[in-house]
C-alpha cells in the first residue's frame, strides 16, 4: 500500500510453493499487493505488508497458504483480553 | 435510523437473463454507491444480509460469508432468473467468501472485481478485467479524516469521565486551578492521539502506531506548556507533563489501528505487548512526580 508500512517480520502468512497449482486466486483477492505469478507458481513476494485478512488462504482451492487470520485492532484485543479475564461483560469486539 | 436494506435480488434499469449479476451487503451506504456507480446500466444486484454492516467489516465476521451467498442465491432464484452462473463480488468481501466453496455449493463462479464500488463501470466496460490499481487500497487524508467523528463519539464519555476525574483529584489534592490545568492536559492529549496522530500518520516517522502517537503528544506537551506553563511550572511539573501526555495520546492513537486498512492482527499484538507497559510506566512515573513536586520543597 503506497504511504504507509506496519511492523516487519510479523506476518503468519506461509505459502507451500510444492502445493501451489498457479490459479492466482491469491494474487486476485490480496488488497496489499503480497503474491506475485511466476511460472505457474505464486509466490510471496512482500510478506510484511500482509495485513492478515485470510482471503486467500480461504480461496486458495488446495490449501497451499496458512495465515493466522484476523482483525489487527487493538480496541478489540483489549476487550477480549477483558473479557478472556472476566473484567468486563462479554458483548461486542471492535466496531459494532 | 434505519441503515440497512432488505437482503434480496435487485434489478438495476432492465436486466435480463444473460445481464451480469453484482453482490453487496445490506448497509445502506454500500447499497447506494454500487447502485449509484452502475446507473444507466442493466444489472442485477443481490444484497447479502450483513446486519447493515459493510462489506468489509461483514466479512472479517463471516456474515458476508459463503455460506450467507449460498443461501441468497438459493432463497433469490437466481438460477430460474439469470442464464450464466457467474457473481461478481467486491475484492474486500474475499476474506469470508471461499470461491471455490460457492462454485461447489451453488454452481456459480466468483469473480473478485475492485476494490472501490466507483470502478465497476471501468471493470464492466472493460470484459471484466481488473486493472492493478483496482485491487489497490488507499488510505488518503480525507479518508482518514471521516473516521474521526465515530473514534470521538465512541470515546467521549471515556475522555470526559477521565477529564471530569482527573479535575476533581488535582482540585481538592492541589487547588482548583491545577484541577482545571489537568482537565485541559488530559482531553488536550486525548485528542491529540485521537485526531492528530491519525491525520498526520504517514508523516510521524516510526511504524508503531504507539510512538507515532507519542509523537504527537509530544507536540501537544510542548504546545500546552507555552500556553499555560512557561513562567508557572515547576521542573517536577514540566518532567511530568512531558512524560505523561504522550502516553496518553500513545494509547489513543493505538486504538486507530482498528481502523486502518494496513494493520496486521500479529502486528499490533507486538506492538501492544511492548507500548502498553510503557505507557503504563510513563503516566504513573508522570503522577509520582506530580505528587513529588506538590509535596517536595
Amino acid at each position: 500500500m503506497k504511504g504507509f508500512r506496519y511492523l516487519e517480520n510479523v506476518a503468519t502468512l506461509k505459502l507451500d510453493q510444492a502445493a501451489c497449482i498457479g490459479c492466482g486466486r491469491c494474487f486476485e483477492v490480496c488488497p496489499h499487493q503480497v503474491f506475485t505469478l511466476a511460472g505457474k507458481k505464486a509466490s510471496v513476494s512482500d510478506r510484511d505488508a500482509c495485513m492478515e485478512c485470510g482471503a486467500c488462504a480461504l480461496n486458495c482451492p488446495v490449501k497451499a497458504i496458512f495465515v493466522d487470520a484476523g482483525v489487527g485492532c487493538a480496541s478489540g484485543m483489549i476487550s477480549e483480553w477483558l473479557q478472556e479475564r472476566k473484567l468486563r461483560a462479554p458483548g461486542g469486539s471492535c466496531c459494532s | 435510523m434505519n441503515y440497512m436494506v432488505p437482503p434480496g435480488l435487485y434489478a438495476i434499469g432492465n436486466p435480463a437473463g444473460n445481464d451480469p449479476v453484482l453482490v453487496t451487503a445490506n448497509y445502506k451506504m454500500s447499497y447506494d454507491l454500487v447502485r449509484r456507480s452502475l446507473a444507466g446500466r442493466n444489472v442485477w444486484l443481490l444484497v447479502l444480509e450483513t446486519y447493515g454492516i459493510n462489506v468489509w467489516c461483514a466479512a472479517g465476521k463471516g456474515t458476508f460469508g459463503t455460506g450467507e451467498l449460498v443461501r441468497r442465491i438459493a432463497a433469490s432464484g437466481l438460477t430460474q432468473v439469470v442464464s450464466h452462473r457467474r457473481v461478481i463480488l467486491p475484492i474486500l468481501g474475499a476474506p469470508g467468501v471461499s470461491a471455490s466453496e460457492v462454485a461447489r455449493r451453488s454452481g456459480f463462479s466468483v469473480s473478485y472485481a475492485t476494490i472501490r464500488a466507483e470502478d465497476l463501470p471501468e471493470y464492466l466496460d472493460g470484459g471484466m478485467a481488473t486493472r492493478a490499481a483496482m485491487r489497490e487500497l488507499t488510505f488518503t487524508f480525507y479518508e482518514r479524516l471521516v473516521l474521526i467523528p465515530v473514534e470521538l463519539v465512541l470515546a467521549l464519555r471515556q475522555i470526559a469521565g477521565i477529564g471530569l476525574a482527573a479535575l476533581l483529584v488535582v482540585a481538592v489534592v492541589g487547588n482548583p486551578a491545577a484541577g482545571i490545568s489537568a482537565l485541559c492536559a488530559w482531553t488536550g492529549a486525548a485528542l491529540t492521539g485521537l485526531v492528530l496522530g491519525p491525520l498526520l500518520l504517514p508523516w510521524l516517522p516510526g511504524r508503531s502506531f504507539a510512538f507515532k502517537g507519542a509523537e504527537a503528544g509530544l507536540l501537544w506537551s510542548g504546545a500546552f506548556y507555552l500556553l499555560a506553563g512557561k513562567d508557572v511550572w515547576s521542573g517536577w511539573i514540566i518532567a511530568a507533563v512531558f512524560l505523561a501526555l504522550p502516553a496518553i495520546s500513545a494509547f489513543y492513537t493505538l486504538n486507530f489501528t482498528g481502523c486502518t486498512p494496513f494493520t496486521s492482527r500479529s502486528g499490533v499484538k507486538k506492538e501492544m505487548r511492548l507500548a502498553l507497559p510503557v505507557i503504563g510506566v510513563a503516566l504513573l512515573t508522570g503522577i509520582v512526580l506530580l505528587l513529588a513536586g506538590r509535596f517536595l520543597p
